[in-house]
């Protein structure tokens, strides 16, 4: 099978999937991005499978969130390609296994937490945990009819990372996660994070936080 | 969860934000009840010359109030990440959208239908003509409201996209206004209005068919 495999990193991929008993994986090729006529960066390739998370470093500006913005098929890489489980990004199923969590919260702040859930659940399909359960985990218990406008921004945040406990996905596509949070809000999430990878989940993500994450294989891109 | 159900949770929740802000409904409503109430005191006493414009005036009216509200039909939702969440969703974005336009006509379009007889009489119009002038309005304000989202999708990631919009989609309202206008007009002076009539319906179809999916394409564009 090795020596099939062995031409295509597609496949590549797919064997090293099956090895880890999981059928998802994600992978970019000679991905390049220009903005500005100034390369951001080029020539990238990573392959994350289950289990994995993939930390994206590098300076202001280095590209972080256009690499992000690229995987959620927002925008089109300038060469190269991104693939979800052997096929291109732009199709339902990827969106029905992806969340994203970006520099905006994507919560309406005239809702209470409870509508901007349903919302959200709405849009997607239920996942592992019920509405109130996912608000017990990001400690919002109890919040179920407050305006969201009436939140501090490190509960907004905890709110909009709500939302990937209530649908179903397998990637996690986090811009930095961390913002506004405090100390107890950054463990929260790495808990969150390490219970997802051991689910099967994976997740990409951007942050200037260190991120402490000791059972899972973490793999680093430094984009500067 | 299935697309009816994306599909209505969408309209709710629009209703629901326009209830919380009600300030954006009123103004475009108020602003065709101004000017209507303006016109016959900057006319003057002749109320043959009003009654031969009337249905002009209420058309142009309500067109304009149309352009007025086009704005917020995705600006929030852009501002606040809640578009880019609409985006990653596992359904079709053109039927999501479609969901929005259905509201926006229900808090912007509609209340017009109820206001505009009693504006009708106002201006002298005659009583056989106040059914037909209902019948273009509420053919031809679900048109603006479809034709005005393909516009603001592609000028809502502009900072300043008010003149460029107006410019855009004021040409594409002129032939709802030709034909509406034409209609109640016709029908005051007790002519046939069928043609008129079905040509409002035929464009009417024709945008609920083919608007979606450019508003849809154009916001993938306007996030990026």
């Amino acid at each position: 099978m090795k020596q099939y495999g062995s031409g295509y990193s597609l496949f590549d991929g797919y064997f090293k999937a099956m090895q880890t008993k999981s059928t998802h994986f994600l992978e970019g090729t000679g991905l390049s991005c220009i903005r500005d006529d100034r390369v951001l960066f080029k020539n990238l390739a990573f392959e994350l499978v289950s289990g994995q998370v993939l930390l994206l470093e590098g300076k202001n500006g280095s590209g972080k969130t256009s690499l992000l913005r690229i995987l959620c098929g927002f925008r089109e890489p300038d060469f190269g390609q991104v693939h979800w489980c052997g096929e291109a990004l732009n199709n339902s199923e990827f969106y029905a296994q992806m969340a994203y969590v970006g520099h905006l919260d994507g919560v309406k702040k005239e809702l209470t937490v409870l509508e901007n859930l349903k919302m959200s659940l709405a849009l997607s399909s239920s996942g592992p945990y019920s509405l109130n359960e996912a608000l017990t985990k990001v400690h919002l218990a109890g919040y179920d009819d407050v305006l969201v406008q009436a939140l501090s921004a490190g509960q907004k945040r905890r709110l909009s990372l709500a939302r990937l406990l209530i649908t179903k996905n397998v990637l996690w596509i986090l811009d930095e996660p961390f913002t506004s949070l405090d100390k107890h809000g950054i463990t929260l999430i790495e808990t969150l994070m390490t219970e997802h990878c051991a689910n099967g989940g994976m997740i990409v993500l951007t942050s200037h936080h260190d991120i402490v994450l000791p059972d899972v294989d973490v793999k680093r891109i430094n984009l500067s | 969860m299935s697309l009816s159900h994306a599909f209505f949770a969408v309209i709710r929740r629009d209703l629901v934000l326009a209830l919380r802000r009600r300030s954006e409904i009123a103004n475009p409503l108020l602003f065709f009840i101004l000017v209507i109430t303006l016109f016959p005191l900057g006319i003057g006493a002749q109320p043959h010359l009003l009654q031969a414009i009337a249905p002009g005036i209420i058309w142009v009216s309500a067109l304009l109030a149309a352009m007025l509200s086009l704005d917020s039909l995705f600006r929030s939702d852009f501002d606040d990440g809640s578009l880019e969440q609409m985006l990653l969703s596992p359904h079709p974005t053109s039927i999501l959208v479609l969901g929005k336009i259905v509201a926006h006509w229900l808090v912007t379009g509609l209340p017009l239908l109820i206001v505009a007889p009693l504006l009708a009489v106002f201006l002298g119009m005659p009583n056989h003509a106040l059914g037909i002038l209902l019948l273009t309005l509420l053919l031809g304000t679900p048109v603006l409201s479809l034709i005005g989202a393909i516009g603001v999708a592609l000028t809502v990631g502009l900072r300043r996209g008010g003149m460029i919009l107006s410019l855009l989609v004021l040409p594409l309202y002129v032939p709802v206004l030709i034909f509406a206008g034409n209609a109640v007009q016709m029908a005051g002076s007790g002519l046939p209005v069928d043609a008129q009539i079905n040509i409002l319906i035929s464009i009417l179809l024709m945008a609920l068919v083919l608007a979606p999916l450019p508003i849809a394409a154009a916001l993938k564009m306007s996030i990026n």
